[in-house]
């Protein structure tokens, strides 16, 4: 297979700053009409003098055409996954994001709506919620979902504080101080947790890669507020145990949140509610195939089970016998709101087009093809000198492995970080994977359904390249990047608070007013 | 998948089957189920998901979710003077056509190598932003103005050590419900009284509940019924004197006229940068800032992104990657600062841009004109007979709050009459603050022309004839 001799776009772009001319202008505002003027004068005079601004903002003075040059620069030295084989961000599920969804939300039907509207005029936003409520009920088996929160983790803090609220309602928050959760599952669910106050208890993997089920046996108690897992956790190992687990919690009086961000590779195979959870979430911009955006807007989809509705953030949407849509805020344990509004919008439409575009043949069809997909780079990926795939020998795996360099490592001194570096030059990303690193020296690869045969060909055909050159020219991997944008960043002053420059202003101070160098 | 029908579907390349039997093949299984093998039957789902018809023809797809979507009357078909959060504002073009590349659009966690445009975009977003705000330090977005005040007081409450935070009364309700629920179980959040004629924060209340326990005192400039909190010096002092912190919530729109709240003693500046050149997408448009100054005991407390400047092997050459990682979550789980991850770094992006094109001027004539356009819209509402216009004495900022209790009529009715008008009437207010029955709030920006003020006071003039 061959290796692509790319080299992505370089254009040296300056900071923003450096391109400013005083006197250009980017973008003009209307004036006020005469009529207004005569009527209220300059407008600022209403304003104290103590609040009115004295010096203005040191904004750049830039005209249209050379802002847009700009950023138009910066978005080619951007790998989106509409250019790259975006399979080695594992965990992160980045699949094709349809374009036409993208049409459909930038239409003024969905960009020009305001969230405080009334409802008759949104009868159609409304349909969308409810009626991707109704789809994802049916991937979860769980009774009611929230859009609200605005990403996975925002989804975990929303479990969290449902969590919270269930056990003050029955007189034991006092009691219940801690969450259980395992090292293999997202950092969040440990974070969010703790932003609430509960002490966090987390289960390590045994040998077989599956959480410890005799040390989360001995951890759960009467002061057990609940369990946060994930499934299969980033190791892509399903834990059959699943139930057990739950079945654990629940006799204890917890309550038990899946976290489903990724469900990818079992859409239609296998569901929270069969699993004993009370809760669940999916991220729409992984599974349900809307943008990840650099990183948002998103949103993380929240089910619970009827006993569990009652505590939803408010409000959600429902359907009269009528036929009409309505904004339900009356709940009677709703633990309020965890974003303003009623989520991100466009998300929730292009999800709902997604499941509407494959139904559930293609669901089934879209975890099938991501789990044989995985499969078949695990089946390639073992074979490559020094690669690994620790944990569960001779299993398959759902929809990513955590593999290892630590056997190439050993050998020829060339970390993850320096295979991440060099598949930059040939066109692609590999991300070093979450934190603790267990997994010695790991990488992650998540395939999703969304590349063909011979686009994961090639990106194999890079990752043994790469392993090759660590064996015979270890300087050449640990040099690169060749063909990217920039070269070895110095991560100097980063974490040194006299040097680090978060903004333009602070460099300038703290670095002097001439260009890097 | 091996009984039934072939289903290849235009999203799915390796949905071929003689590409999946290849693929069986090389892994040495002879069919996709015997990859599940590690799921016990108790755990298999075998009913069928009740899901619709695919609509797998674009075409059809298309014209479904159109159909769906003409149910919807947009504000651009309408005259639209709802604020409360989320505000009409001129979007500039290269905003949406930035924000609509397939390399920003499409790309996620990527390094600060191959997405080097990213980190780049976002860093030029948090300085641009720091100018607006005079503060050294912006965080990559996070979820919105709601989240950057939680976060906000929660790192007071971390710098100070204390864990009580008071707040402004006008206090925006979805921020102050979400404020209360990330608080819950950790920090107290009680409310401050304000003056009745005013609005402002009543400092009386403010001295006698300020207590050692208390970390921060939270409040919005302009408010969120519209009018400006005058007394912020004086606030941030009595704040600082009890060894506390002054976090203040800022409208991005106002700072090209206003002073930023940094310049009256604010700690901690947080907010929403949808005015800042992104669609309102019902309310799916949101993002929230948190700045503040460059000293570590702040930095360290941050639970977001924030991406630096830094040299490479190159000299001459601009890299950028993350500051202070070890604080976040993804290093260190729950003994990080909060939790972070995906939030709203596209429209950061797009709020960059916006700062680029407008600069200083066009943020200065932004300002202007909305103070201008609104104080005519108070005044004209105000002749109307029976309405008081603003409800609170003082300078406002693009919202303000309109009385109609002596008017005769509900605030309800009134808005049904407008709609009829094509007009969407200012938020009633009644359920977020029964002491306002009968107001409501009403926003007026630089895309409102004088003669759509006119003709908002001309329909008021016959709904309440």
């Amino acid at each position: 297979m061959r290796v692509r001799a790319f080299h992505q776009a370089k254009w040296d772009e300056e900071v923003i700053f450096e391109l400013s001319t005083p006197g250009e202008r980017g973008i003009l505002v209307p004036p006020a009409e005469k009529a207004v003027s005569d009527a209220v004068g300059d407008g600022i005079s209403a304003v104290p003098e103590a609040l009115r601004r004295k010096t203005p903002p040191a904004l750049p003075e830039i005209s249209q055409m050379r802002v847009l040059k700009h950023y138009l620069r910066l978005s080619q030295e951007n790998l989106g996954a509409d250019l790259n084989v975006d399979i080695g961000q594992g965990t992160c599920t980045v699949k094709y994001s349809p374009k036409v969804n993208d049409v459909l939300a930038a239409s003024s039907k969905v960009a020009e709506l305001h969230p405080l509207q009334d409802e008759s005029t949104v009868q159609g936003a409304l349909e969308i919620f409810h009626g991707l409520d109704l789809f994802l009920r049916e991937v979860s088996g769980l009774d009611r979902f929230s859009f609200q929160p605005a990403s996975g983790s925002a989804a975990i803090l929303a479990m969290v504080s449902i969590i919270q609220a269930w056990h003050e309602s029955r007189g034991e928050g006092g009691t219940r101080d801690e969450i259980i959760t395992t090292i293999f599952s997202h950092p969040s669910d440990a974070a969010a947790a703790a932003v609430k106050g509960y002490k966090v208890i987390t289960i390590r993997q045994t040998e077989d890669g599956l959480p410890d089920l005799e040390a989360l046996e001995k951890a759960v108690s009467g002061r057990t507020a609940g369990v946060l897992i994930t499934n299969p956790e980033d190791t892509g190992i399903f834990n059959p145990k699943i139930d057990e687990i739950t079945a654990l919690v629940r006799r204890a009086g917890g309550l038990c949140g899946y976290d489903q961000a990724n469900a990818n590779g079992i859409l239609g195979v296998t569901r929270a509610r069969e699993a004993g959870f009370d809760m669940c979430f999916f991220n729409l911009h992984k599974t349900f195939g809307t943008p990840h955006g650099c990183g948002g807007p998103a949103c993380g989809a929240l089910g619970v089970t009827v006993r569990l509705a009652d505590f939803l953030p408010v409000p959600i949407v429902d359907r009269t016998a009528d036929g009409r849509y309505v904004l339900h805020y009356d709940l009677a344990r709703t633990i309020g709101k965890v974003r303003s509004f009623h989520g991100v919008f466009p998300a929730v439409l292009k999800a709902y087009a997604w499941v509407m575009s494959l139904g559930e043949k293609g669901l089934r069809e879209v975890a099938n093809v991501a789990v044989l997909n995985n499969n078949y780079i695990l089946s390639k990926v073992k074979k490559i000198r020094g690669a690994s795939a620790p944990f569960a020998p001779g299993r398959h795996r759902i929809e990513q492995v955590r593999y290892s360099w630590e056997k190439l490592h050993a050998d020829t001194g060339v970390t993850t970080e320096d295979v991440t570096l060099r598949m930059a030059d040939f066109g692609f990303h590999l991300w070093s994977s979450h934190h603790p690193f267990i997994v010695p020296e790991p990488f992650t690869i998540e395939p999703t359904e969304s590349y063909s045969k011979a686009e994961i060909d090639e990106y194999l055909a890079a990752l043994e390249k790469i392993a090759e050159e660590a064996y015979t020219d270890p300087a050449k991997v640990k040099g690169a990047p060749y063909n990217s944008v920039v070269h070895r960043i110095d991560p100097g002053w980063f974490d040194d608070p006299a040097q680090w420059a978060i903004t333009w202003r602070a460099y300038l101070k703290k670095h002097g007013h001439e260009r890097i160098r | 998948m091996s009984d039934e029908k072939p289903f290849v579907h235009p999203y799915i390349p390796n949905s071929v089957p003689a590409v999946k039997a290849r693929m069986l093949r090389e892994i040495g299984v002879t069919s996709v189920d015997e990859l599940y093998a590690d799921i016990p039957e108790r755990l298999r789902f075998r009913g069928r998901m009740n899901l619709p018809e695919p609509l797998a023809a674009e075409g059809a797809l298309k014209r479904h979710v159109e159909a769906v979507l003409s149910k919807n009357r947009s504000a651009a078909e309408c005259l639209c003077f709802l604020g409360g959060g989320c505000w009409p504002h001129y979007v500039p073009a290269v905003c949406d056509e930035i924000n609509r590349r397939s390399e920003f659009l499409t790309a996620y966690a990527g390094e600060p190598y191959e997405d080097h445009g990213r980190f780049q975009a976002l860093f030029e977003y948090e300085s641009l932003m720091a100018e607006l705000l005079d503060m050294d330090v912006v965080n990559v977005p996070t979820f919105d103005w709601c989240q950057a005040a939680s976060t906000s007081v929660r790192m007071a409450g971390r710098i100070t050590k204390r864990d009580e935070v008071l707040v402004a009364g006008t206090t925006g309700p979805d921020r102050l419900l979400t404020m209360k629920n990330y608080c819950r179980g950790v920090m107290t959040v009680t409310t401050v009284a304000n003056d009745p004629e005013t609005g402002r924060m009543d400092l009386d209340d403010l001295a006698a509940k300020f207590t050692d326990r208390t970390a921060a005192v939270y409040f919005e400039n302009p408010s969120y019924l519209g009018f400006l909190e005058t007394e912020g010096r004086r606030i941030a002092d009595l704040a600082h004197g009890r060894g506390g912190l002054c976090v203040v919530g800022a409208d991005p729109s106002s700072l090209g006229v206003l002073e930023p709240p940094s310049r009256y003693g604010a700690d901690i500046v947080c907010g929403d940068i949808q005015p800042l050149g992104i669609h309102m997408n019902f309310g799916g448009g949101q993002a929230g800032f948190i700045a503040t100054r460059d000293e570590e005991r702040f930095v360290m407390e941050y639970p977001s992104r924030l991406f630096g400047i830094a040299r490479t092997s190159v000299p001459g050459e601009y890299g950028f990657g993350d500051v202070a990682y070890d604080r976040t979550s993804f290093g260190v789980r729950e003994k990080g600062k909060e939790f972070v991850g995906t939030a709203a770094a596209l429209w950061g992006i797009t709020a960059g841009v916006y700062l680029a094109l407008m600069g200083p001027r066009g943020m200065a004539d932004l300002g202007q004109v909305i103070l201008q356009r609104s104080q005519y819209a108070m005044k004209r509402i105000a002749a109307l007979p029976g309405v008081k216009a603003p409800r609170f004495r003082g300078p406002h900022f693009k919202e303000f709050v309109v009385d109609f209790s002596g008017s005769g009529k509900t605030v309800a009715a009134v808005n049904q009459a407008l709609l009829e008008r094509g007009i969407f009437a200012g938020r009633d207010l009644s359920v977020d603050f029964p002491g306002l029955a009968g107001c409501a709030l009403y926003c007026v920006t630089e895309i409102h022309a004088a003669g759509d003020i006119d003709r908002l006071v001309l329909s008021l003039e016959e709904v309440l004839r």
